[in-house]
C-alpha cells in the first residue's frame, strides 16, 4: 500500500502538489510512482525562472532501467528546484513527499489547484492499477 | 502467452517483481536491484536463469557438426567438463547467438544458448545438423540457477547436494561437471567467480530455499543486466545482432581461424570483410557529464563520424554511467553522446569497466 498523505492533491500522471497558501506550490512524483520506477540514478530539473504550462514534460527522473516524464500539474514559473537530488537522486526514493520535492512553482491561475485530484481519488485511481 | 519457470512461486514467496522477459514471466528485481548488484560484488546472490536453452548433442559426428556449426573450435576442448565461448553465424558472418559449449566426451556435448532466441537456434540447429550423425536433445527438464560473488562457492557448496559437492569443490574456472542428473558450472555473466547449476526442475525450488538458507540472496533480471554490463560482457541482441559480425561487436576473439581448413558457418564472409577492412569497433564510453547512457544514443566522434550506443546504463560499482558503442575504427579516447538533443561528454575506455569487484 503506497502512502498517499490527505493534505496533498494529485494527478493520474503519479505527480503530487503541495499547496503552500502563498500563491507558490511544491510538486514531487509520489510513493506509488517512485515504487514504479525502482532505483532513482537520475534527475533532469528545468531551469529556475522559466514558464512552464500545466501537462508540460518539465523533468525526467531517471532509474536504472528507464527515464520517465514527470508532468507540470499546474502553469507558472519555476521559482526554485531540487539541486540535493543532482548528488542524490534516491532522495526521491526515500522521502518522496518530503526531500524529495521537485519544483517550487508561482502559480500564474490558482484556481487550476482545484482541479486535481483529492488523496481519495488519487487513491482510488492507484488501487485499480 | 507467458511462460514461468518453475521458480515462478519462489519469486512470487521472495517478493519478486515479475515482468516479461522474452515471453517469460522473470523477475526485475526484489526489491532494490542496486542492493541486489551491490550484494553479488560483495557476497553472493542467485539468478534464475531457468528461462535459458540447455541442448545436449550427441552421436558419433557431434564434434565434427560443431567445428561446422561455430565461429570457436570446439576441439580445443581436450579436458572433460573444459567450457567455450562462442558464437553462431549465419552464412553472412551475422551472429545468431552467443553461447557456452562443455565438452563431456567424444561423443556428447551440452551447449547454453539464450532464452530470447530459442526457436530460431533450435530450428537452425536442426537444419544445419542434416548429414551429420548426430542428435539433438533440449533438456527442458532442467531448470538453472547462478550462484555469483566472491562467496558464492562456498555458499552454493553448503547447499549442494552431498554427492556434488565433492566433484564441484575441484572444479577449475570455466569447466563444468556433471554429476548424476546435477551439472555444475564455474562459469556466470556477472565478472564474479562462481556457479551456474543445471538440476532437475523437481528440485529446484527446494534448492533455491537451500541457498537462501545459506546466505545466498535472490537478485533479478536488472542486476543481471548492470553487471554484465560492468563486466564488459556482451547482451545478444543489443550488443551484437545478425546483421553484426563478431569483428566489430568486439568478439574477434572468440573467432579460431586455426586450422585454415576449417569451414565454419560465416568463416567466408568474415574473410571478405577482413579483407575489405573492419571499419567500426566495440568500445566501452565512461559518461562524464551527469546523464544516463542507453542503448541507440548516437555518439559523436569528432574527425571520426558518428557511432551508436548499443547498451547503456548506471554503473552501481562506479557511481557513474557506463555503455558500450559501436564506433569508427578510429575513435580515440574521446567522444559526444547526444541524449535529448543535448551533446554530452565522454571517456573511450577498454570494454571492461569493473574487475575483481573493482572498477579498473
Amino acid at each position: 500500500m503506497s502512502e498517499i498523505p490527505s493534505e496533498l492533491k494529485y494527478t493520474k500522471s503519479h505527480e503530487w502538489v503541495r499547496d503552500e497558501d502563498n500563491g507558490t506550490v511544491t510538486v514531487g512524483i509520489t510513493d506509488h510512482a517512485q515504487a514504479l520506477l525502482g532505483d532513482l540514478v537520475f534527475v533532469e530539473l528545468p531551469e529556475v525562472g522559466s514558464e512552464v504550462s500545466a501537462e508540460d514534460a518539465i523533468c525526467v527522473v531517471e532509474s536504472v532501467k528507464a527515464a520517465s516524464d514527470v508532468y507540470m500539474p499546474v502553469s507558472g514559473e519555476v521559482l526554485a528546484v531540487n539541486d540535493s537530488l543532482a548528488d542524490a537522486p534516491e532522495t526521491i526514493n526515500d522521502s518522496p513527499y518530503d526531500d524529495g520535492w521537485l519544483v517550487k512553482v508561482k502559480l500564474s491561475n490558482p484556481d487550476q489547484i482545484s482541479d486535481l485530484m483529492d488523496a481519495d481519488s488519487y487513491a482510488t485511481e492507484t488501487a485499480e492499477d | 502467452m507467458s511462460q514461468k519457470t518453475v521458480l515462478y512461486d519462489k519469486h512470487v514467496e521472495y517478493g519478486g517483481k515479475l515482468v516479461d522477459f522474452a515471453g517469460w514471466e522473470m523477475p526485475v528485481n526484489y526489491g532494490s536491484q542496486i542492493d541486489e548488484h551491490h550484494q553479488v560484488r560483495k557476497d553472493a546472490g542467485m539468478f534464475d536463469v531457468s528461462h535459458m536453452t540447455v541442448i545436449d548433442l550427441t552421436g558419433e559426428e557431434v564434434r565434427a557438426f560443431l567445428q561446422h556449426l561455430l565461429a570457436n573450435d570446439v576441439a580445443r576442448l581436450k579436458d572433460r567438463g573444459k567450457a567455450l565461448y562462442s558464437c553462431m553465424l549465419n552464412h553472412d558472418g551475422g551472429v545468431i547467438d552467443d553461447l557456452i559449449v562443455y565438452y563431456l566426451n567424444d561423443s556428447w556435448y551440452r551447449m547454453v544458448v539464450n532464452a530470447a532466441t530459442r526457436d530460431k537456434d533450435m530450428a537452425w540447429i536442426d537444419e544445419q545438423s542434416t548429414g551429420y550423425d548426430v542428435e539433438i536433445n533440449e533438456r527442458d527438464d532442467l531448470a538453472m540457477i547462478a550462484v555469483q560473488g566472491p562467496h558464492a562457492r562456498e555458499k552454493a557448496i553448503e547447499a549442494l547436494p552431498v554427492d556434488v559437492v565433492e566433484a564441484v569443490s575441484e572444479l577449475d574456472r570455466f569447466f563444468g561437471c556433471d554429476c548424476g542428473e546435477w551439472f555444475v558450472g564455474r562459469t556466470g555473466y556477472t565478472g564474479e567467480d562462481g556457479f551456474e547449476i543445471m538440476l532437475p526442475d523437481t528440485e529446484a525450488a527446494a534448492f533455491w530455499d537451500g541457498l537462501a538458507e545459506s546466505g545466498v540472496k535472490p537478485c533479478g533480471l536488472g542486476a543481471r543486466d548492470t553487471l554484465r554490463l560492468e563486466a564488459g560482457m556482451n547482451l545478444y541482441g543489443s550488443d551484437m545482432t545478425e546483421t553484426t559480425s563478431p569483428l566489430i561487436s568486439g568478439l574477434g576473439w572468440t573467432i579460431a581461424w586455426e586450422p585454415e581448413e576449417r569451414d565454419f558457418i560465416g568463416r567466408a564472409a568474415l574473410q571478405k570483410e577482413r579483407d575489405k577492412g573492419v571499419t567500426q569497433k566495440l568500445v566501452g564510453l565512461v559518461l562524464e557529464d551527469k546523464g544516463i547512457l542507453r542503448g541507440h544514443q548516437t555518439v559523436v566522434v569528432e574527425g571520426a563520424g558518428e557511432g551508436m550506443t548499443t547498451s547503456g546504463t548506471f554503473s552501481p560499482t562506479l557511481k557513474q554511467s557506463i555503455a558500450l558503442a559501436r564506433v569508427p575504427k578510429q575513435t580515440g579516447d574521446r567522444c559526444q553522446v547526444e541524449i535529448r538533443g543535448k551533446r554530452l561528454n565522454a571517456r573511450v575506455v577498454k570494454p571492461v569497466f569493473v574487475r575483481d569487484g573493482k572498477a579498473v
